[in-house]
């Protein structure tokens, strides 16, 4: 006994080192079967908060690789999205098959056509959007385009698979609107002052009408392009116009223009009937009134 | 500076450098890892008890395992420098006049030729080891031979910059 005591004593340093090693191998081994499960989850704990405080400096280093490979990704996923991938139209042949007489003996006035806008700008002062939909697909000038949260503008040019559209946010732009409430209804071009694309203006409202910011504004029954009714935005801001007896009102769009992509052009059966009979009126008269 | 400090500090310092800096080195050749870590047992005082010096190395290697998800890859060749260095440091010095003037292996304590045969020894032990337990797990024979050269160069190279970047005060 006394030997063997002897013995630990005088190889204490290579007993010492042994079991260590041994140690060391069992852990090698048992880490390559059972993959990361040694370590308690104390330790991992341990380490992983230094881990991360230390990832936490370094990942600014790699904030422009990350962005870059995000877009490079975002692009790759665009590619992938069934929207981009452009189906033949049959909106046309749909609208044969719709009714356009029901059975109340009404007629179907407007029908609604999908577009993708492919380019679109905001920060202009005449700003048009470009509908990949053209004269092929039945796109008129003149047709009404409507987005998701309310009217876009009017087509002005036509090709064969594209067309361009006078955005609401164009100084040429103008849209008969009228306020949702009331029962008076009274309608009056909705404008746009090229100041910011969030603001649309309609000006020269009579005092007598009862205003309230928040009101409703839609578009009127008057316009050849669009159905009654649609949005357009909200009152944000009553001016009273100093000279004359009529208030500006600054009105907030319901859509953001900066972000449209999907958008329905409207067909107006009538559209050529009515335009036509308008135009032929007006003309007449201002010839009349010139004489 | 108290010593035990010391060496805690020089312990952090080597244990962050390996971790963060030379793991993060983009990899030169599959043949070169570059390890500079076990320097800190290298340059543990000349009168640390052997038992003491086992244990320190055991855990120091296991304190790299963590870090790097590898139990006992790094602490199995750590114990057997910490085994080996008294051995090693006797047959080289002086024990009575080197020992009392100076604490830690160094080139002024030891001199150029039988420190550089210290480190040399001890690094290509530590190199051979460690990857021959690398290769038990994955890699042909060739490929053992020549990363034991490749990275036992590589690391003799860094122990010289450091050596010639950092004058230690070895003197007692």
């Amino acid at each position: 006994m006394r030997n063997i005591f002897l013995f630990i004593r005088q190889y204490f340093n290579l007993i010492s080192f042994l079991i260590l090693q041994i140690i060391c191998i069992v852990s090698i081994a048992k880490f390559s079967k059972t993959h990361e499960a040694f370590f308690s989850t104390k330790a991992n704990e341990v380490t992983g908060v230094i881990n991360s405080r230390y990832n936490g400096i370094t990942k600014y280093f790699y904030l422009s690789k990350v962005n870059q490979d995000l877009a490079l990704e975002n692009t790759r996923l665009r590619n992938l999205l069934q929207a981009n991938i452009v189906a033949s139209d049959s909106t046309i042949i749909t609208r044969v098959d719709t009714l356009i007489k029901d059975t109340l003996n009404r007629f179907r006035k407007y029908t609604f056509l999908p577009a993708v806008v492919v380019g679109n700008t905001v920060s202009l002062e005449s700003n048009f959007i470009t509908l990949e939909r053209g004269s092929k697909q039945g796109v008129k000038p003149e047709m009404g385009v409507v987005g998701p949260n309310g009217i876009i503008g009017k087509v002005v040019s036509v090709s064969d698979n594209y067309s361009v559209v006078m955005s609401l946010l164009n100084r040429n732009s103008k849209v008969s609107a009228m306020f949702k409430k009331g029962k008076e209804q009274y309608a009056e071009n909705v404008e746009w002052d090229g100041n910011n694309p969030d603001y649309l203006v309609m000006r020269k409202i009579s005092k007598a009408v009862d205003v309230k910011k928040g009101d409703t504004i839609v578009t009127s029954r008057y316009s050849p392009s669009f159905p009654s009714l649609l949005m357009i935005g909200t009152v944000d801001k009553i001016e009273k116009d100093d000279e004359e007896n009529t208030y500006s009102l600054r009105i907030k769009t319901s859509t953001n223009f900066r972000t449209i992509q999907h958008v329905n052009i409207i067909l107006n059966h009538y559209f050529k009937e009515q335009h036509l009979l308008d135009s032929l009126t007006r003309k007449q008269h201002y010839n009349l009134g010139n004489e | 500076m108290s010593n035990i400090l010391k060496h805690i500090i020089r312990l952090i310092l080597f244990l962050f450098i390996q971790v963060y800096v030379l793991s993060n080195v983009p990899l030169l050749h599959q043949y070169i890892t570059p390890y500079l870590y076990f320097l800190f047992l290298l340059w543990l005082p000349f009168s640390i008890n052997r038992w003491h010096l086992l244990i320190v190395g055991f855990s120091f290697g296991m304190l790299l395992d963590y870090f790097l998800h590898t139990p006992g890859l790094h602490a199995a060749p750590c114990t057997l420098i910490a085994y080996l260095r008294p051995f090693l440091l006797n047959l080289f010095i002086a024990k009575d006049s080197t020992e009392q003037s100076f604490s830690e292996p160094s080139v002024r304590s030891m001199g150029w030729g039988p420190y550089s045969f210290y480190i040399v020894i001890l690094t290509f032990l530590h190199h051979t080891y460690l990857i021959f337990i690398e290769w038990m797990q994955f890699g042909t024979f060739g490929y053992f031979l020549l990363k034991v050269i490749a990275t036992t160069l590589t690391s003799l190279v860094m122990i010289f910059i450091a050596e010639m970047l950092f004058s230690r005060k070895t003197k007692k």
